[in-house]
């Protein structure tokens, strides 16, 4: 077991952790209400229970990364923090603006919109935990590392456009801005797919970390194909999240540049396919067991998301798909399939290398992986189904009510309650597992 | 090559200010109506209640009810229908205690919502390209 003179690393994974765990919880119990109406009515409805789901689960991504992002820094690189104070600062901020959300949501305080719906004074916080991070980042960074990998690159945008976009979700504060409501709604829907993009540049810079280490290849972070992928990644960041946005009716050169923009992702798709085939010959790392599998797991998921997420790009698809449980079936292979399993990868990284004696090869460990993958795949598979049959109410049917056609849909919320609590369970093992393994390197520190 | 790197940066930085004045200053259309003073009043008591956690506009929310973009101009729906669900709620919606004034401000707002556009729009034309000319509301009045 290694010795931590800074455990705030620590302490971000484990809020993450718990962050996970009672995201995971609170989008079972917003999911039961789709079969039973009535269940938890009276004392906390739907529309305040999703507030909870997604932002507790948006803080899973956030702060796992953010403490991978300091672990490895620090005790993996062996950089000298800028400042440890600030590291401590930018946690306490955090947790502190954490349960500031929470009693915002109890309170009944929502002002907000969409995904950012506390009360908008909890932001000042949070922008200045990232600025925190950001000073902190950049002046470790730019003192100790000539040549930067491209995963130095990557956690550097991805702070600095989270910060932008924070405070773009927010203009509609602006009294004139909030008037003109197709303009507000379009920037709305603009700051959250890059925001989207924002952690994922924080979450692919990981994955390209891990995947760096496991092969102990520097070159995997420093070719020019690299760098080709990360500005790609870069551009779609800032210009192509208006395939969000293609029905509502804005100027349509918005839509002309992101519908260009967003088909340059079949080059990143072609070399997935391309580099997917050649890794195949490549024997499992024994060593990073875990890592490489979610790692693996991830790659998958970005094959299946990427094709999803080019097709509705297309606006002829995108008309039939948009507003459908399609969007949400993207929106859930992102974040669980991708963003989480890359953060599992991560979490398994760091315990490893704290806790060497640490096993990860248990039967416990990989069925939980499976059982994982598999309900993720079902749940997907049920949202995609759902969609389908939205979109044929929607455009091919003519006088069936809603209500109805949910009602129609009501075996298949049943499936997708219990594929969500399978869910729920593989990664309730996966995180109460690793959770031990940190309390156990905290304790004895 | 970190010279070159930077300078990618900048020129993407440079473009992505431009594209962000452009999409904050564009008029989104010859005759766009701002929200009145109700109507932001009904915004903030949609925001303030979620609404958006169970609707849609513009097929962007929540999946649990129906989306409300036309439901004013909707010819079996409209201003009462909308009050009425307010009043009584159904299913997983809760009934909403409103004043008579903030029904009114929530109607207004879904009104002005409605004079925006289509959705789901049904007019749009389909090109060979892939790309969907949308059918503009404010054509149409134009037309008229």
């Amino acid at each position: 077991m290694i010795e931590m003179k800074n455990k705030t690393p620590l302490l971000f994974i484990i809020a993450a952790l718990l962050a996970l765990l009672l995201g995971v919880f609170f989008g079972l119990f917003a999911s039961l209400q789709y079969i039973i109406p009535d269940f938890l009515k009276e004392y906390i409805p739907f529309h305040k229970m999703r507030p909870f789901h997604v932002t507790t689960v948006i803080s899973w991504i956030i702060l796992c990364v953010t403490g991978s992002i300091y672990f490895f820094i620090t005790h993996i690189e062996k950089l000298s923090l800028y400042s440890k104070k600030l590291s401590k600062l930018h946690f306490v901020v955090f947790i502190i603006t954490a349960i500031g959300i929470y009693v915002s949501f109890l309170s009944g305080k929502m002002e907000g919109r969409e995904y950012l719906s506390y009360t908008p004074i909890l932001t000042i916080p949070i922008l200045f935990g990232w600025i925190l991070f950001g000073v902190n980042y950049y002046k470790t960074i730019a003192k100790n590392v000539k040549n930067w990998s491209v995963y130095y690159w990557m956690w550097a945008t991805g702070i600095v456009f989270m910060i932008y976009h924070l405070c773009e979700a927010h203009f509609w504060l602006i009294p004139g801005f909030r008037e003109r409501f197709i303009t507000d709604m379009a920037v709305q829907w603009k700051s959250y797919g890059s925001f989207v993009g924002s952690w994922n540049m924080l979450v692919y810079g990981t994955a390209i970390y891990l995947m760096s280490k496991i092969k102990r290849d520097s070159n995997l972070a420093h070719g020019k194909m690299v760098f080709f992928f990360y500005f790609l990644g870069l551009t779609n960041l800032m210009f192509g999240w208006a395939h969000h946005t293609y029905i509502i009716p804005m100027q349509p050169w918005i839509r002309y540049v992101a519908y260009g923009v967003s088909m340059t992702e079949w080059i990143v798709l072609g070399h997935i396919i391309y580099s997917w085939i050649k890794s195949l010959s490549i024997k499992d790392k024994q060593e990073y067991c875990m890592v490489y599998r979610f790692l693996k797991a991830a790659d998958f998921w970005v094959f299946i998301n990427i094709i999803l997420a080019l097709l509705f790009s297309i606006p002829a698809i995108n008309f039939f798909t948009h507003g459908t449980h399609i969007t949400v079936a993207h929106s859930m292979g992102t974040t669980i399939g991708i963003n989480t399993t890359i953060l599992m990868a991560s979490v398994f990284f760091i315990v490893q290398k704290i806790l060497p004696s640490f096993k990860t090869t248990t039967l416990f460990i990989k069925r939980s992986y499976y059982l994982f993958n598999i309900m993720l795949f079902l749940f997907f598979c049920t949202l995609l189904y759902a969609g389908v049959i939205k979109s044929n109410w929607m455009y091919f049917t003519k006088d069936i009510h809603f209500s109805e056609m949910q009602d129609s849909l009501f075996t298949t919320y049943i499936a997708f309650f219990v594929f969500g609590l399978g869910l729920a369970i593989s990664i309730t093992t996966l995180s109460l597992t690793l959770f031990k393994a940190l309390f156990k390197v905290l304790k004895s520190n | 090559m970190f010279l070159r790197y930077r300078i990618i940066i900048i020129v993407l930085i440079t473009l992505f200010a431009v594209y962000n004045i452009c999409i904050y200053s564009t008029k989104e259309s010859s005759t766009f109506i701002k929200l009145s003073s109700q109507a932001v009043s009904g915004q903030q008591l949609w925001q303030e209640n979620n609404c958006w956690s169970c609707h849609q506009i513009y097929g962007l929310g929540g999946y649990l009810g129906p989306d409300l973009t036309n439901v004013i101009s909707h010819p079996s729906k409209g201003s009462q229908y909308v009050k009425a669900f307010l009043n009584s709620g159904i299913k997983s919606m809760p009934k909403f205690n409103f004043s008579e004034e903030e029904k009114n401000a929530i109607v207004s707002y879904l009104k002005h919502i409605d004079s925006t556009g289509y959705y789901p729009n049904y007019n749009a034309v389909f090109k060979p390209t892939g790309w969907v000319e949308l059918k503009y509301k404010y054509n149409d009045r134009n037309e008229k």
